[in-house]
């Protein structure tokens, strides 16, 4: 079993280091993991701003690069999604088709192909766990406060292995951040403010460290922590299981 | 020109706290709301079935209509059909005219702020008082509402203390809610005994019975028509259900996702005028049968206009309703009012993280985030982006459609950031207004790759 190793753009060019924790991660748990040359970006940029009518060659270009792994595994949720949903091609339809079957986010990809529960990770912090919404609310990666259905979580699941960790609760446990791509900066005054609002409630609550499973989540309110001057940080999942 | 979302936003903004407050009042309701679906084992199920039910009466709404128009026809009501705003108003005027009134008491209908309703009577000479309480705060105020459910919730209420001094003779700095709604309700007591028309909306109008059913927390529908010689009930094309056994779902629905209620205080059916009473029902298409005919947004259509995606709506808690310029605000809003006019509400599906959590607490399970992404592909294609987002999209297309060229800019971009940071954290790059950049790394992931793995 081959896993391609998807790198969004942003994770490429500004967080290298969540992507090696993923890579390692994916490694230590025994996988052999490919990442293919050439990648850049699953489109969703694009495409969330009306323009998915530009993503043909990207979409090509996906094909081309992921058509022979049996698994693309991404550290994104949001980018994951957009490639289930969106990701077509004129010339491999049915590659294109395997490939929305079988991409997977990182902890999904986890929990539910390599069915692991004992992760060897250590992480001695206080850690509040971001639902980035795609992943959430797309994926359904955990439950959504929204639906009278029964709780659960995969990320919070591998979290709650990882040793030495203590996770807290939030007031408003799954509300956006304010990111959403492109609205970040069309809509820059309610975006900033979710993301202040969303920070603020992690520091009520005492967190050392903001994760997800959405790097760009993460940018986002690691630029409004930076920008408060405040101790809390951000960190990818990946960078935590990976952690030792 | 009305000002775009993100600039009326922007304004709504520069007060936090307000901001703040209007945010946690929202997010109480939503929480009301949590509670009492969560309270209902069988709620998804319900949800379900709503669905289910309007995806039937969207389907088949032709037959409906004209199955609810017979019966009400028997029933001894007088039907109108108006295929716009305008003929709407018309009729509604026509019906004043011929009663020969010049006043109307009007309960809350999302239908006659969508037609403009009042505006129009005015400039006809008609004086139109909203019963509602909310409403004929905003009516007071001269504003519209900012939320379909709870019109004046962007007001406090030392704000309405104020108001009703001015208006109502309340005692100076009196914002005591018991004290307040009191005078308003001696106030609008008199318009229920002197007026001969009222108006209503109709939340729910039944083909089998030819009946229809006002939802109303204070009973203000209800006193206008029973006290009026001439009631008018005004409803979109969209609001029939086919039975009577129907009704129970959607009226465990509505309240429940509206403001955490079991139930409206008074669910009214109207289904005959009594002895010596004319009853006039309107009809109203405006614009509905060209959304039904737009398949990807056909189904938002089932609105029953609860509010729930108002109030869990992240960014419409800190925007506002009047951010969204239009009748109907909020994700319901946004994906409504582009069917009705393009090129004015093309920034509101972009109003949106598409977070999803709207379509999560839609009592009719309408696709709502889903609608928002389709409708920005439909607003760029008609030619709806300005020149500079068209042209930087495609810029980055280009640059992400070429490894070599992604490579060097990304190389390039972090050298540059490293090296004049000023560069990007300046006031022209609004993302730097409230957040710094991250820091570039000196490597991507893909140089490490390539110097790691080989």
């Amino acid at each position: 079993m081959t896993v391609g190793l998807f790198i969004p753009c942003y994770v490429d060019q500004f967080y290298p280091k969540v992507a090696i924790a993923t890579l390692e991660l994916l490694e230590k748990l025994g996988q052999t993991v490919k990442f293919p040359k050439g990648q850049t970006c699953c489109g969703q940029p694009m495409a969330n701003s009306g323009f998915a009518h530009l993503t043909g060659p990207l979409n090509e270009r996906f094909v081309d690069q992921f058509g022979s792994v049996d698994y693309v595994v991404c550290p994104s949720g949001s980018c994951t999604l957009h490639l289930k949903d969106h990701l077509h091609s004129h010339t491999n339809e049915s590659a294109a088709t395997a490939i929305r079957q079988h991409v997977y986010e990182l902890t999904e990809f986890i929990t539910d192909v390599l069915k692991v529960d004992s992760i060897k990770a250590r992480f001695p912090y206080r850690v509040g766990m971001h639902q980035s919404c795609h992943g959430q609310r797309g994926l359904h990666l955990s439950q959504m406060s929204e639906l009278n259905a029964p709780a659960f979580s995969k990320p919070g699941q591998l979290l709650s292995q990882v040793t030495d960790i203590e996770l807290i609760s939030l007031d408003r446990p799954d509300e956006c951040c304010g990111f959403g791509g492109t609205f970040c900066v069309v809509e820059e005054a309610v975006s900033a403010k979710m993301g202040k609002d969303r920070v603020a409630d992690h520091l009520r609550h005492g967190a050392d460290y903001i994760t997800g499973v959405d790097m760009s989540c993460l940018m986002h309110m690691e630029g409004i922590l930076h920008r408060q001057g405040s101790k809390t940080k951000v960190v990818h999942i990946a960078e935590i299981l990976n952690n030792s | 020109m009305t000002p775009a979302h993100p600039e009326l936003a922007e304004r709504f903004n520069r007060d936090e706290d307000r901001v703040n407050w209007h945010d946690e009042t929202l997010w109480f309701v939503r929480q009301k709301r949590d509670k009492a679906a969560h309270n209902l084992p069988e709620w998804e199920a319900l949800r379900e079935m709503a669905s289910l039910i309007k995806h039937n009466v969207l389907g088949n709404l032709d037959q409906y209509l004209t199955e609810f128009e017979a019966n009400a026809l028997a029933n001894g009501v007088q039907v109108h059909w108006a295929a716009d705003a305008q003929e709407h108003n018309q009729i509604v005027l026509q019906i004043l005219k011929d009663n020969q009134v010049d006043r109307m008491v009007k309960s809350k209908s999302m239908l006659t702020e969508e037609c403009h309703l009042n505006d129009y009577l005015a400039g006809q000479g008609i004086d139109v008082i909203d019963s509602d309480l909310g409403e004929r705060i905003v009516q007071l105020a001269g504003e519209a509402p900012s939320h379909i459910v709870l019109p004046c919730i962007h007001w406090k209420k030392e704000e309405i203390g104020v108001l009703f001094n001015k208006h109502l003779g309340t005692e100076e700095g009196c914002a005591d809610p018991q004290i307040l709604t009191g005078a308003a309700r001696l106030h609008l007591r008199d318009t229920f005994l002197t007026r001969r028309v009222a108006l209503t909306g109709v939340n729910f109008a039944i083909a089998e019975t030819g009946e229809f059913v006002v939802c109303t927390n204070e009973g203000n529908a209800d006193m206008g028509a029973h006290l009026a010689d001439v009631h008018i009930a005004s409803m979109g094309l969209e609001k029939i259900i086919p039975r009577r056994e129907h009704l129970g779902v959607f009226l465990r629905l509505l309240t429940r996702s509206a403001t955490g209620q079991p139930i409206t205080t008074y669910s009214s059916h109207f289904r005959q005028p009594r002895a010596g009473q004319t009853m006039h029902l309107i009809l109203v298409d405006n614009g509905r049968t060209v959304q039904l005919g737009r398949e990807d947004f056909r189904n938002s259509l089932k609105c029953i206009r609860c509010g729930a995606c108002m109030n869990t709506c992240p960014v419409y808690r800190r925007s506002g309703g009047h951010s969204y310029h239009a009748a109907i605000s909020g994700p319901i809003g946004s994906i409504l009012a582009p069917n009705l006019d393009m090129k004015k509400h093309a920034d509101l599906p972009f109003a949106s993280t598409l977070c999803g959590s709207c379509t999560n607490v839609c009592p009719v399970k309408i696709d709502i985030h889903q609608q928002l992404y389709k409708w920005r592909q439909v607003l760029m294609q008609e030619g709806e982006a300005t020149t500079a987002k068209a042209v930087s999209m495609q810029a980055m297309n280009t640059v992400l459609s070429n490894h070599g060229l992604y490579a060097f800019s990304g190389r390039i971009g972090r050298t540059l950031m490293r090296w004049f940071p000023g560069l990007v954290n300046n006031k022209l790059n609004p993302w730097y207004k409230h957040r710094n950049m991250p820091e570039p790394p000196k490597e991507s992931f893909g140089d490490w790759y390539a110097k790691n793995r080989k």
